[in-house]
């Protein structure tokens, strides 16, 4: 049931084309308000706790034009004004700068929507500050403090994440800082301090912090592509460990959720 | 009877009120307009539940789960009801603020032959009652009632067609209802001042040319004089002189409910919805706060205690109306909020109090409160209706935008969706016909697929072995036809022996003279009928036909856009199957008393009824599957989200729908938002979107799926759980287990 749409005004770089797993048209946990979802494909990590694994691979998404991609958000446009704005996840977004920056910056020339990006900051060098004006906001994923830890679960380095953080507070652009508390893996509440020191020296631009307590709902899709996944034994966390690891955010002075 | 002087003291009850005309004119919104005070604050001012209400709603309580083990607890078999065939009645007099009881007893109903006594018989019948010699022999002898009347003018095609379920709920046993009284006049004006006004509308009439129409008129205005005397006495058993004006907020609560219970004394409409009174009500109980004379805690009793009565309307109805209607629906609905045409908002305190209840008492169906959203609601008002309908599910949402430019701002929902101005306007209720059936009647010519008779008769069938798109909607169209005609003949007739042999006196009291009519037809199965059109074009269907010849079946090959993804290749069907058969029905050549013809794409739960009575459907739909409610999307086709199947429903022309377009909508708490206040604002953002969008109606509901099926297990533990379902809310226990999975299966949107 694919979906065909006109539209109606050109665009600059209309025609420029990316790599999209999928869209949702009514999130309530993907930034403020109601957002409608624009999930890239392709990411350079490989989480072992990640829920979307379906969106590791570039080419797996459907190759869509700037324009393309606005035609799939116009009809929701005059409702997302009041109830939200687009977010744009992935996937890792950042795979895709050309792209992703010329739909930013089309959604707010054409809609004037507000806009939320869902990163975990790894690319930003390859943005530059003039791109990141068609951002609202940013859903900056940190998996963990410590460097080796970091890598032992993302398979890449922290400090690029570190360093974006770093040019968000410079550059006054907000975030919202979020954290995936997974039992045995990132629930070392030293660890979790270590975060939130480092948050809290963000001052300002940290509006809020999502502690997001780790699911069981992303296994079905690492069986569907037939990959092991490492933490089908893993349980939820206890909601006692979700409010220590809240706390140590609270304490810093942070707003956490 | 024991007239307590209660109002021994007599202050001028119009006090401290701004003048003008509706002190000599009956005029309740002008005074509204110049009396009442926007609140545009939050609910931090709100009373929690005082000790004496409690204990009443514990009294209650225990009566309550006595009738939910019985089915009825009680029934006055011994007499027919009228406005003051039962003596006073209390639940625990000394703990009641706002008294009357719609018999001498709670929850003890009453019976209502005029509008049938096959009806009245069987519902007795159903729950080990026994109807009174007498009664039957007067309804079975001497007088004729609302039933009797319409099967003596039904045509063969009018009865085919109920028979088979083409048309399905039409109010021809029973009463027909949404009408709304203006209940609020009596607390103003008191009923002398009204009985004066009756009067001399009658007089006007004295030279008139004595038409059918004018004798009619003129022997109507006698029997609503009647009825407000009535009124006066029954008041009376209970030590009150209505037949002045409210002095105080205490006395407007009750006189108002009196005029109100007056009415559900005489008519067990399918819906007797209350109207618009919260912000009325809220210029007495603004007064009193002035004066000292009342506190919050005290205002809030007076709602919670209304509330209290509201909730335990009664009607005596048959297992078969139940099983359609889900429990015991009453619609006591009231609308609340809304804009006023100056700009300024109609949401006031009171506003808050009424949904304050859900709180106070807990959840409940009845009344069905219905807030009457618009994007420029004052902001503390709009959270509070989204944290109530997170907390509880209990209310309903209609577009205000989208109302006030056709009916003021004054007018209120009648049942589920339809609006109406308040004492200015009724409507001729009329069920609802089905298009997926007649889609199917278009392909068969005319008989019905699941009976073999034939039910519209001169109609071709299809042979193809595929259908074809322009041949199925060729025909289709002519179907549309007959049933349009075939329907409209039905009310018709139900509506004029109405009139005749069960007329609303003391609601049609509280209206003026000369009213708007509306003739309110409906539409069931929109999104199988738009689904099967979308499946003829986009794929391809085959038909496979039993040995007489009939399609049973349909076979598809290939995909389809459905209903409900905001896809404009589909909604653009549903669109042109509500525009179409609207303007069949404005076609038909006679609308009984001139009324106006409307319709509503409203199933209420019957949408479970209507599917079992439906064949297989192109669309892929088996034969018996329940239909979508009202205009939602067919279940698990809506696969893109709330926001998406909300976007098509908003598609639907409310010009073409004048009676209500009604849309349910489900989701999780976590889908709301990670926070208790992102849920809040998030849903009431929501519902900004969906109105400045368009969208006319929307149920919310707010639930996780395992509560549902907890309730299910262990329905002891969930008396008051209470869900929408399209145009009202009902106890989820009481629902059939049928209707319980319907209402689980459907779509719920764990993403919005």
């Amino acid at each position: 049931m694919s979906q065909q749409h006109s539209v109606t005004a050109p665009c600059s770089h209309g025609q420029l084309s990316g790599y999209v797993h999928s869209t949702e048209s009514g999130a309530g946990v993907d930034g403020p308000g109601m957002r409608f979802v624009f999930f890239m494909s392709g990411c350079q990590f490989r989480c072992q706790y990640c829920h979307n694994p379906d969106t590791w691979k570039l080419h797996a998404g459907r190759q869509l034009t700037v324009d393309e991609a606005l035609a799939e958000l116009a009809p929701y446009a005059g409702f997302l004004k009041f109830a939200g704005g687009v977010t744009v996840s992935g996937g890792e977004p950042l795979m895709q700068p050309e792209f992703v920056g010329a739909l930013l910056h089309a959604i707010k020339q054409r809609f004037g929507l507000h806009t939320a990006l869902d990163t975990q900051g790894f690319l930003h060098e390859s943005i530059s500050d003039d791109w990141l004006a068609d951002v609202d906001l940013v859903l900056l994923d940190i998996k963990h403090s410590d460097p080796e830890r970091y890598r032992q679960i993302t398979g890449q380095p922290l400090q690029p994440t570190l360093d974006f953080a770093q040019r968000l507070k410079r550059l006054g652009k907000p975030i919202w800082l979020r954290y995936v508390l997974v039992p045995g893996l990132t629930d070392d509440l030293d660890d979790i301090g270590r975060l939130a020191d480092h948050a809290a020296s963000l001052g300002d631009v940290v509006q809020r912090v999502e502690v997001l307590p780790f699911h069981q709902m992303g296994a079905d899709k690492w069986a569907q592509l037939g990959l092991d996944y490492p933490l089908a034994n893993t349980p939820v966390p206890s909601a006692a460990m979700v409010a220590a690891a809240r706390q140590q955010f609270a304490a810093r002075g942070l707003v956490v959720c | 009877m024991e007239a307590i002087a209660h109002n021994a003291v007599q202050a001028d009850p119009w006090r401290g009120f701004t003048a003008g005309n509706w002190q000599t004119h009956v005029d309740v919104r002008q005074f509204i307009q110049l009396n009442y005070r926007p609140f545009t604050g939050d609910a931090t001012f709100l009373a929690g539940a005082s000790e004496r209400t409690r204990k009443l709603w514990d009294v209650l309580g225990e009566l309550l789960r006595q009738e939910r083990e019985k089915g009825v607890l009680d029934v006055s078999a011994d007499r027919a009801t009228s406005i003051t065939a039962h003596d006073a009645g209390y639940i625990d007099q000394s703990l009641e603020l706002i008294v009357g009881l719609q018999t001498d007893a709670p929850l003890k109903r009453a019976i209502m032959p005029n509008g049938g006594l096959r009806m009245v018989e069987s519902g007795l019948a159903a729950y080990g009652f026994e109807l009174d010699p007498v009664i039957k022999e007067i309804w079975g002898k001497y007088r004729k009632s609302h039933n009797q009347g319409v099967f003596d003018t039904y045509t063969p095609d009018i009865l085919a067609a109920r028979k088979s379920g083409i048309i399905t709920g039409l109010p021809d046993a029973y009463g027909r209802g949404r009408i709304i009284g203006d209940y609020r006049r009596v607390a103003l004006y008191g009923t002398d001042f009204l009985r004066k006004e009756r009067q001399q509308l009658f007089h006007e009439l004295d030279d008139a040319v004595f038409t059918e129409d004018v004798l009619r008129q003129r022997e109507e205005l006698s029997e609503q004089f009647r009825a407000l005397d009535e009124l006066r006495q029954m008041a009376a058993k209970y030590g009150f002189d209505i037949s002045r004006p409210a002095v105080n907020a205490c006395e407007a609560v009750q006189w108002t409910y009196f005029a109100y219970l007056a009415a559900v004394k005489e008519q067990n409409g399918a819906a007797m919805s209350l109207g618009r009174i919260a912000t009325f009500l809220d210029i007495y109980i603004e007064r009193d706060l002035a004066a000292g004379a009342l506190s919050e805690e005290q205002a809030q009793e007076l709602i919670d205690d209304l509330v209290i009565k509201l909730r335990i309307v009664r009607f005596l109805r048959t297992p078969e109306y139940d099983q359609l209607f889900s429990g015991d629906p009453t619609w006591v609905t009231e609308s609340i909020g809304g804009m006023g045409e100056d700009g300024r908002t109609l949401v006031s305190k009171n506003s808050f109090r009424f949904l304050n209840t859900l709180y106070n008492l807990g959840p409940a169906p009845e009344p069905n409160l219905t807030v009457l959203w618009s994007t420029a609601l004052p902001q503390g008002f709009k959270d509070f209706c989204a944290q109530v309908s997170i907390d509880t599910s209990s209310i309903q949402y209609e577009n205000d935008d989208n109302m006030r430019p056709l009916w003021g701002d004054d007018y209120g929902i009648a049942c589920c969706v339809s609006a109406m101005r308040i004492g200015k306007q009724m409507q001729f209720f009329g069920a609802r016909a089905n298009l997926a059936k007649a889609m199917l009647y278009a392909i068969n010519g005319g008989v019905d697929e699941k009976s073999g008779a034939v039910v519209a008769s001169g109609f071709v069938p299809i042979t193809a072995d595929v259908l074809d798109f322009d041949e199925v909607m060729a025909k289709f169209d002519k179907m549309m036809d007959w049933l349009a005609s075939t329907y409209v003949k039905a009310l018709n007739c139900i509506h004029y022996m109405h009139d005749k042999y069960a007329y609303e006196r003391i609601e049609m009291a509280l209206h003026d003279r000369d009213i708007l009519r509306t003739m309110a037809c409906g539409i069931a199965g929109l999104s199988v009928a738009a689904d099967s059109m979308s499946a003829i074009k986009h794929a391809r269907v085959h038909v496979i036909r039993n040995e007489a010849g009939l399609a049973v079946d349909y076979r598809i090959e290939g995909d389809y856009p459905a209903y409900g993804n905001n896809d404009d290749r589909v909604d653009s069907m549903a669109v042109w199957l509500t525009e179409t058969f609207m303007n069949k029905i404005k076609a038909q050549p006679y609308f009984y008393r001139h009324a106006t013809p409307t319709q509503s794409v409203l199933t209420i739960t019957s949408n479970v009824v209507y599917g079992k009575k439906t064949g297989n459907t192109p669309c892929g739909r088996r034969a018996g599957e329940p239909f979508a409610p009202g205009a939602n999307p067919m279940n698990g086709r809506d696969v893109h989200g709330f926001v998406a199947a909300g976007a098509s429903v908003a598609k639907l022309p409310y010009s073409a729908a004048l009676d209500g377009i009604s849309w349910t909508a489900s989701a999780t708490p976590d889908a709301l938002g990670h926070t208790a206040q992102d849920r809040i604002s998030n849903l009431s953002h929501c519902l900004d979107g969906f109105a400045a969008a368009g969208g006319f109606h929307v149920n919310v509901n707010v639930f996780r799926r395992e509560t549902l099926l907890d309730a299910m297990e262990h329905p002891e533990l969930y008396p008051q759980l209470t869900i929408r379902v399209s145009g009202y809310a009902v106890n989820f226990v009481k629902l059939t287990r049928e209707q319980q999975l319907d209402v689980i299966n459907r779509t719920f949107h764990a993403s919005l």
